[in-house]
């Protein structure tokens, strides 16, 4: 039987577009200081470190033993994980199998990334089959355009309906002092902005941010020593479909790797109604339309009912199942570190430590990571030890 | 076992990304660069629990997990401490060969220092002089420092 684990301390940059201040390493080292102070831990503390970045970012692919200093992983068990969208969730919940498994009592898990010092596409590209994919059909914007095209014609689904989710998480964002873009953005400024690939316009796709995020996790009996209200793992799912971007999504059925480890997850939490047992969730929304389709993937709402369930305001701040407080990824996108927010911001939620952007009596929090080929990993983390 | 040669060309398609790299030297490396550009003057860092001098400077000592706020004059000579005579040519090579690649422990620095040797290549040793020689040319680059010589 696995060891039961929770989220005991998080740590985050000050977003930003680019970050001259400092090398990738040094912003790990940000990071990793404040998860440790908001732990009330020091380095010597820390068993094992897990790290993961976006391959090809920063040209710098062994980044695990590149940011030792910055980790605190000089002659420490660091292993680096990288999933692509999805490696800040993935780095999570690796670092949960890590404590799980009864080897490591607290594990440090790390992501970041500097989108300032590379080609964004010309990387995320390489997620694509290199003999087939890549030449016929390039891109995270055309492949999530079309997405969104197909859920439009199935639906009825408006450009104004995603671009509320816009205008929703650009608003939560003013209450996160760590989130890059903190201006109030409408969907009339969206609409105004110009078309990238339709239905996908400049103001319905997630920024590039200069940013790293670090999570302490612990075993029980270690975890109530070091936080007074860990967020516990209740659930981790990760599902990967196949890198055909022909076969991997039928768009027409939905975002099924998300479809599939939101399942898992619920069945692994005992979660039968997820409306109304999740509290709040922080979801990778890297643009618009993923905030109505996938809420429908995750059981939100029932197919096609999201345009109406996010109008009524449910997932907006006070609703009932709260949508990205910290103003998501259309806010701030630090690649590698974006899937580990979500984790670390469902934990902060869970141990009462949101500010301005806190849920009141968060009981189970949701956050998902999404990647490359349309992959999902899901985690709950609950007050409550399972 | 290449039996389908016959009845099939095997093809190979080129890639289409070359990507632009351009990495933040940060506040601490930036420091430096200018220095050795500006100056001829090589900078490192100290850690105040360790006492350990590094040289490029590092803005947090990975071992004391400290940040490193005090700076250091270090000179511009000081001892091979291991080295490399290198004789084949490659792109990402900063010179055509022969040259040495040399670990050079500055004097007043707890680390080694990357450089080049590209003179005297036959009396090069382990344990000898060398002074850094700076090129008329300076970028705020590792390279503004063109090689080191033998004392
Ligand atoms: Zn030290």
């Amino acid at each position: 039987m696995a060891r039961r684990v929770a989220v005991v301390g998080t740590g985050q940059t000050y977003h930003k577009s680019h970050r001259p201040d400092v090398t990738s390493r040094e912003m790990i080292h940000e990071a990793v200081t404040a998860a440790l102070a908001d732990a009330e831990l020091t380095i010597r503390e820390i068993d094992a470190i897990v790290i993961g970045n976006m391959d090809h970012f920063e040209s710098i692919n062994y980044v695990d033993t590149y940011s030792v200093e910055g980790s605190g992983g000089v002659m420490k068990p660091i292993m680096k994980v990288s999933t692509g969208g999805t490696t800040g969730a993935t780095v999570a919940i690796a670092a949960y199998y890590h404590v799980a498994s009864g080897l490591f009592d607290r594990v440090l898990a790390i992501g970041f990334e500097k989108n300032s010092e590379s080609d964004t596409t010309g990387a995320i590209i390489t997620c694509s089959d290199p003999v087939w994919d890549r030449f016929s059909y390039s891109g995270a914007i055309p492949s999530l355009a079309t997405e969104a095209t197909a859920y439009m014609e199935k639906y009825g689904a408006t450009q104004e309906d995603a671009a509320l989710i816009g205008e929703r998480d650009r608003n939560h964002a003013m209450n996160n002092p760590y989130a890059h873009l903190r201006r109030p953005f409408t969907v009339a400024d969206i609409m105004n902005s110009p078309m990238l690939a339709y239905p996908i316009k400049l103001g319905d796709i997630c920024p590039r941010s200069d940013g790293a995020c670090a999570c302490i996790l612990a075993a029980d009996g270690v975890a109530q020593k070091i936080a007074p209200k860990p967020a516990w793992f209740k659930a981790a799912a990760v599902r990967h479909t196949y890198t055909w971007f022909g076969d991997s999504t039928d768009y027409n059925k939905g975002l099924v790797s998300m479809q599939r480890a939101s399942k898992d997850a619920y069945a692994q939490a005992g979660i039968t109604s997820p409306v109304d047992e999740i509290d709040v969730a922080e979801l990778y929304l890297p643009y618009t339309w993923a905030g109505l389709k996938w809420i429908e993937d995750l059981g939100f709402c029932g197919p096609g009912e999201a345009p109406k369930f996010v109008a009524e305001k449910n997932t907006h701040m006070g609703g009932k199942l709260p949508v990205n407080p910290s103003g998501g990824v259309i806010s701030t996108n630090c690649i590698g570190a974006t899937a580990l927010l979500r984790v670390a911001e469902a934990a902060i939620q869970v141990m009462g430590k949101g500010g301005a952007r806190q849920v009141p009596d968060v009981r189970n929090a949701l956050a998902t990571g999404f990647g490359g080929c349309f992959w999902t990993d899901v985690v709950i983390l609950s007050s409550e030890k399972p | 076992m290449t039996e389908w040669l016959k009845d099939v060309e095997p093809l190979t398609l080129k890639g289409q990304i070359a990507v632009p790299y351009t990495w933040w030297a940060g506040e601490t490396g930036s420091r430096f660069l200018v220095s050795i550009r500006d100056k001829r003057k090589i900078l490192g860092t100290k850690c105040k629990e360790c006492g350990k001098v590094f040289v490029p400077p590092r803005k947090n000592c990975g071992r004391c997990f400290t940040n490193m706020e005090e700076w250091v004059e270090i000179a511009d000579e000081g001892v091979i401490k291991a080295h490399t005579i290198v004789h084949y040519a490659h792109p990402l090579q900063p010179v055509g060969p022969p040259f040495a690649y040399a670990l050079i422990r500055l004097d007043g620095a707890d680390v080694d220092f990357l450089h080049l040797i590209k003179k005297d290549l036959d009396k090069i040793r382990n344990g000898l002089r060398v002074k850094a020689i700076f090129s008329e040319q300076r970028t705020g680059h590792i390279l503004d420092i063109d090689s080191f010589e033998l004392i």
